[in-house]
């Protein structure tokens, strides 16, 4: 056994069993007696019901029951909660319309459940399926922000005038007037944020179990927190007691935020179980992923900086529209605001800011929280502002950067916009990316593309992000609907090895072993001596799952306390054994030692003393060695970095190539960097698709035209070069472990150093922003429009 | 998908007589297209009739003729010897579709009956001016392709082979849909028997199309700058969300160029 603490790239635990096919999903379970569910789902993106006739579809072979949302309604099933509430400028709740599990009277988007179908098996529940006679009468729909704040538009629920679901703002608006009325310069940038399909590799599913004889129910779901949805379908949908629901989220093939939220599909089979009394699965097909999973991203900005004569940043003004589809999702409102607008100090010292975000309803899927969740909108906003600032006043772009930055000596850092950074050095990781991406032979690789006809441009990105989600009564204050501390039970067994239960939910990032590290580094068990067990309520305690970069973080610190915990418990058992007093025992390498003597006691002895307490302080102490502990972060961590990204344009067809991209990121306290480089090249990879791949596109009358992958473009691995990742360190200051999260500077990071990099390949063609994603043909558009131009310099 | 019957005919003739039959009966080769459109259930044949046991796939090279069985699929014609050194453009062409399971699954035969306007074998196909030999006649190229997944094959009709007169020199050039990688421009020039021919796909609002003035202008001098200043009018070429008519025009030329380039150093 080498080394296998904190900082050992130790092999990931959980490789064996998902390279060799033995990992265990949720459409691998199946249930006896087990039914299939199909729903029918909306072909229209806003229509009302005029009726359904649901008597062909029932009397098909093989149909066990027919439900639609007048059968949920007339159950007094709820609609879905909507787990965070903004307040607008004048103090009012955001419109929070209902949310039913199956559409009642209307449909709002194509995807749209309308009903459900259960069969004995898969194809005898589609062919039922298209039985179903449904009368629609169509509804003007409403595809995009822009027109949805039109004035004399359609409204998407008849409750939500104008369409608006709330018009938030944050900052101070007085002292970014002021600033702008005596600026040297301004600068304005009007931008887009695309729209995503987040397309986790294994698609959404649910199994519903109910067992007649307890009225237990169990929910088998690909969920990256399964309390909180045990939570919000008992308490708001289904009315079922803890007691009597457990929610399974076993292997989950990625998630990137999809897989938070709380989805109808799992309080349908659920219910529908309860109702026919016997199992019901449901396992959505890649085009049902596009029309059901919440989308991300979706922003129409305006973004102005106010600047002295030395390129001094003065104020900020941002102006943002952002699409909440037709319904709310989950944590839908919190992410164009206090995961979005609290970021956009960026590294910068900007004095003043000023933000208004105004969120809106448009028939189309809904969106919510996707990798990054806020963060990659607000540095895209920044990246590009910046190096658009540069190029209007002339100023070097990296120069630019340095002088705005926050200096090294200024942390803990106030912004204007509510955070405090507590850590971070944005010079060294500009210094260390610069370094590593050989900046200094830029000038050469570009002149060597140009002689091969292709243009090279480079671009930066310098960030920060807040993750490590969250301190409970800050979120709270905020209208987060829900605590966001973390939990860990840590089990010494009899003979010394080691069950953690966490929380937090591993869906592909390797918690199995970063977290089973912290074991090893801190009661000195080796690794193959410890076990990560997740993702059932009916084994874990009540944590709140993982998104936000928040699992080592407050996961982790979770684990560091209950370990504390354990180590006290077994001085005192110590002290007892080897007759010597407490303060005179020491825990280090997995023994307990008499200070100052070659007397020790390996954790091993003492859990089975623990649990075999012949010779034990019975009076004093408890048998048994398990602990746990609950652990509330005092801030949110701020991870950091520069990214810096070299393209090749062909300048005859418009198409851009990612040829270097370099990452160096501060992120923590790194406990494996080998999970630490995957996690990294896979956000980045994600922000490459999103720069110059990924869209969404809705038409006019809300069909969803990028609906399969034949037509919405993931990036795939010869879209991604060799992506160099490094770190440099500062610690976090306020949690135990000193980690700050990694799981979405990848995504948060690259987008703008990939758009910044197209623009500077084009910079003879007078070309000023370009929208992501920077595709073929607005490129040549760019280059045709910019010939002359480029010809004449 | 819906239930269908599954036969699979040991004999060009039985596969023949099971489609005469019942015309609501359909041919499967490597289902690479055929199978999604069944899971989306788009199709709802009675019967299946899958041509595995047929013998026809395979790849015989003789004199000046290269002839390939209809359900030889793509990797097999991407690395066979006869094509690399014969029809390099084609070699190529099969090597750049789908990926490794589609390459080993699809056909040539599936491709042309499908003859979906993105497909890549049509335009080597009408380039190379290769006859399409089916069950019961020959079919010239030019007569073949009849416009978006339409083409000259009766219902029943079934391709056996497909006989490529070896080219002097031969190219292809893809601009890929970035999402599904089928072709949003491909080009094909053949310098053969029959002249310098150069084929479209992808582009055309009726499918595979030749381009004749590129042809004459090559026929007297096989370059790329021969075709520089030819443009493509964007009249009647495709526009989708990733490649809009004028653009696709575009990219005819710079494809075209490429591929003349390409072919006339080898
Ligand atoms: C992911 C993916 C990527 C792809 N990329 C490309 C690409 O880049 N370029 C490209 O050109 N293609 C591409 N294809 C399509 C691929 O080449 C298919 O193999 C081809 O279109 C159909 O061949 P098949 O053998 O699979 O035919 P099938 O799917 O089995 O059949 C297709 C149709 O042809 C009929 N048919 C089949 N054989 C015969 C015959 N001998 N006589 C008469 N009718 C017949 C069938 O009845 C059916 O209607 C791709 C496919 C996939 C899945």
């Amino acid at each position: 056994m080498g080394f296998e603490g904190i900082g050992a790239s130790v092999k990931r635990k959980e490789d064996p069993r998902f390279l060799s096919g033995r990992g265990h999903y949720t459409d691998d379970i199946n249930r006896p007696g087990q039914l299939y569910a199909f729903v029918k789902r909306s072909d229209r993106p806003h229509a009302r019901i005029t009726s359904i006739d649901t008597a062909a579809a029932k009397s098909a072979p093989g149909v066990v029951a027919v439900f639609t949302g007048a059968d949920m309604q007339a159950d007094n099933v709820g609609g879905l909660p909507c787990g965070w509430q903004i307040h607008s400028k004048d103090g009012s709740p955001m419109a929070e319309p209902a949310h039913p599990v199956l559409a009642v009277d209307k449909v709002r988007y194509v995807g749209d459940p309308v009903a459900v179908v259960i069969a004995e098996n898969r194809q005898q529940a589609k062919d039922a399926a298209e039985a179903l006679a449904i009368d629609y009468q169509d509804l003007p729909a409403i595809a995009t922000v822009l027109d949805a704040v039109k004035p004399g538009a359609a409204t998407v629920h008849d409750d939500v005038p104008g369409n608006q679901c709330y018009d938030w703002h944050i900052g101070s608006k007085e002292p970014v007037d002021a600033a702008f009325a005596g600026a040297a310069k301004t600068v304005k940038l009007e931008l887009v944020n695309n729209r995503l399909i987040p397309n986790a590799m294994e698609p959404r599913a649910a199994i519903g179990d109910f067992d007649p004889s307890t009225g237990d129910y169990t929910l088998y779901t690909t969920s990256q927190n399964p309390h909180v949805i045990r939570l919000l379908m008992g308490a708001f949908v289904l009315h079922i007691p803890e007691n009597q629901l457990r929610v399974v989220a076993p292997d989950v093939g990625g998630g990137f935020g999809s897989k938070i939220f709380h989805y109808n599909e799992e309080a349908i089979v659920t219910w529908a179980a309860g109702k026919v009394k016997r199992p019901v699965k449901w396992t959505a097909e890649r085009n049902e992923s596009f029309m059901s999973d919440a989308h991300g991203r979706d922003h129409v900005s305006t973004a102005e900086m106010a600047l002295d004569a030395q390129g001094n940043f003065l104020a900020l003004r941002v102006k943002t529209l952002c699409n909440m589809g037709a319904y709310l999702s989950t944590f839908a409102p919190s992410v164009p605001t206090y995961l979005y607008a609290t970021l956009l100090a960026g590294v910068y010292k900007t004095p003043a800011i000023y933000a208004e975000v105004k969120a809106v309803f448009t028939n189309t899927v809904p969106v919510d929280a996707y990798r990054g969740a806020g963060r990659p909108e607000a540095t895209f906003l920044l990246e590009r502002l910046v190096d658009v600032i540069a190029h209007d006043i002339g100023i070097d772009r990296v120069e630019l950067r340095r002088r705005n930055f926050i200096p090294v000596d200024a942390f803990p850092y106030q912004t204007p916009v509510a955070l405090q950074y507590d850590s971070g050095n944005y010079f060294a990781t500009l210094d260390a990316a610069q370094k590593a991406a050989d900046v200094a032979g830029f000038e050469a690789r570009r002149t060597a593309a140009k002689a091969k006809g292709k243009l090279r441009g480079l671009g930066y990105s310098t960030y920060v992000e807040a993750c490590g989600i969250a301190p409970s009564a800050v979120v709270g204050s905020l209208g987060a609907r829900a605590g966001l501390y973390e939990v860990a039970n840590i089990r010494v067994h009899p003979t010394g090895s080691v069950t953690v239960f966490t929380g937090t939910h591993s869906h592909g990032q390797g918690h199995e072993t970063t977290l089973a590290q912290l074991v090893v580094e801190q009661l000195g068990v080796p690794l193959s001596q410890v076990e990560v067990v997740h993702g059932d309520t009916a084994k874990i305690p009540f944590g709140m799952g993982t998104y936000g970069s928040r699992s080592l973080a407050v996961g982790g610190s979770a684990m560091v306390k209950a370990m504390d915990k354990i180590v006290n418990k077994g001085k005192k058992i110590a002290a007892h054994l080897m007759e010597a007093s407490v303060e005179d025992i020491e825990f280090k390498d997995g023994k307990f030692t008499v200070a100052g003597t070659d007397r020790s006691k390996a954790l091993a002895e003492i859990s089975l003393a623990a649990y075999v307490p012949h010779n034990y302080p019975i009076e004093e102490l408890e048998p048994g060695l398990e602990e746990t502990a609950f652990y509330d972060p005092k801030n949110f961590t701020f991870p950091g970095g520069c990214h810096v990204c070299e393209v090749e344009i062909d300048a005859d067809t418009g198409v851009a190539q990612v040829v270097n991209f370099t990452a160096v990121d501060d992120i923590g306290r790194v406990i494996n960097p080998m999970i630490v480089e995957g996690q990294v090249q896979g956000g980045v990879a994600q922000g490459i698709g999103q720069a110059l791949y990924e869209r969404a596109v809705y038409d006019a009358n809300g069909q969803l035209v990028s609906g399969s992958l034949m037509d919405y473009t993931m990036p795939r691995a010869d879209n991604v070069p060799n992506i160099h990742v490094g770190t440099e360190t500062t610690l976090c200051t306020h949690n135990p472990l000193g980690a700050k999260g990694v799981g979405e500077v990848g995504a948060i990071g690259s987008p703008p150093a990939v758009i910044n990099a197209v623009v500077d390949a084009l910079r003879d063609y007078g070309v000023r922003h370009i929208d992501m994603p920077a595709s073929p043909q607005k490129i040549w558009s760019i280059i045709q429009a910019g010939r002359p131009r480029a010809a004449a310099e | 998908m819906y239930d269908f019957a599954y036969q699979k005919p040991g004999s060009l003739a039985d596969a023949v007589k099971l489609l005469k039959g019942d015309p609501e009966a359909k041919a499967l080769a490597g289902g690479m297209t055929f199978i999604p459109v069944l899971k989306q259930r788009l199709n709802k044949p009675s019967a299946v009739i899958d041509l595995a046991k047929l013998g026809l796939s395979g790849i015989t090279a003789s004199g000046n003729t290269i002839t390939i069985g209809a359900m030889t699929n793509h990797v097999t014609i991407a690395t066979n010897a006869d094509i690399k050194a014969k029809i390099p453009g084609l070699s190529e062409m099969a090597s750049w579709i789908g990926d490794t399971q589609v390459r080993h699954r699809g056909t040539m035969g599936g491709s042309l009956a499908n003859n979906d306007p993105s497909a890549c074998y049509p335009a080597a196909v009408l380039a190379c001016d290769a006859t399409i030999k089916t069950d019961r006649r020959s079919i010239k190229a030019d007569d073949f392709f009849q416009g978006m997944f339409t083409t000259a094959l009766e219902p029943d009709e079934l391709i056996t082979s497909i006989e490529f007169p070896v080219p002097e020199k031969s190219a292809y050039e893809k601009f890929r849909n970035p999402a599904s990688r089928y072709a949003i421009v491909g080009v094909f020039v053949a310098k053969g028997p029959a002249g310098v021919r150069v084929a479209i796909t992808g582009a055309g609002q009726g499918g595979v199309f030749r381009h004749k003035e590129m042809e004459s202008a090559l026929a007297s001098n096989f370059s790329a700058d021969a075709i520089a200043n030819i443009k493509t009018p964007a009249d009647g070429l495709n526009g989708d969300i990733h490649a809009s008519a004028e653009y696709r025009a575009h990219l005819i030329g710079v494809m075209a160029k490429r591929a003349v380039a390409k072919a006339a150093g080898r």
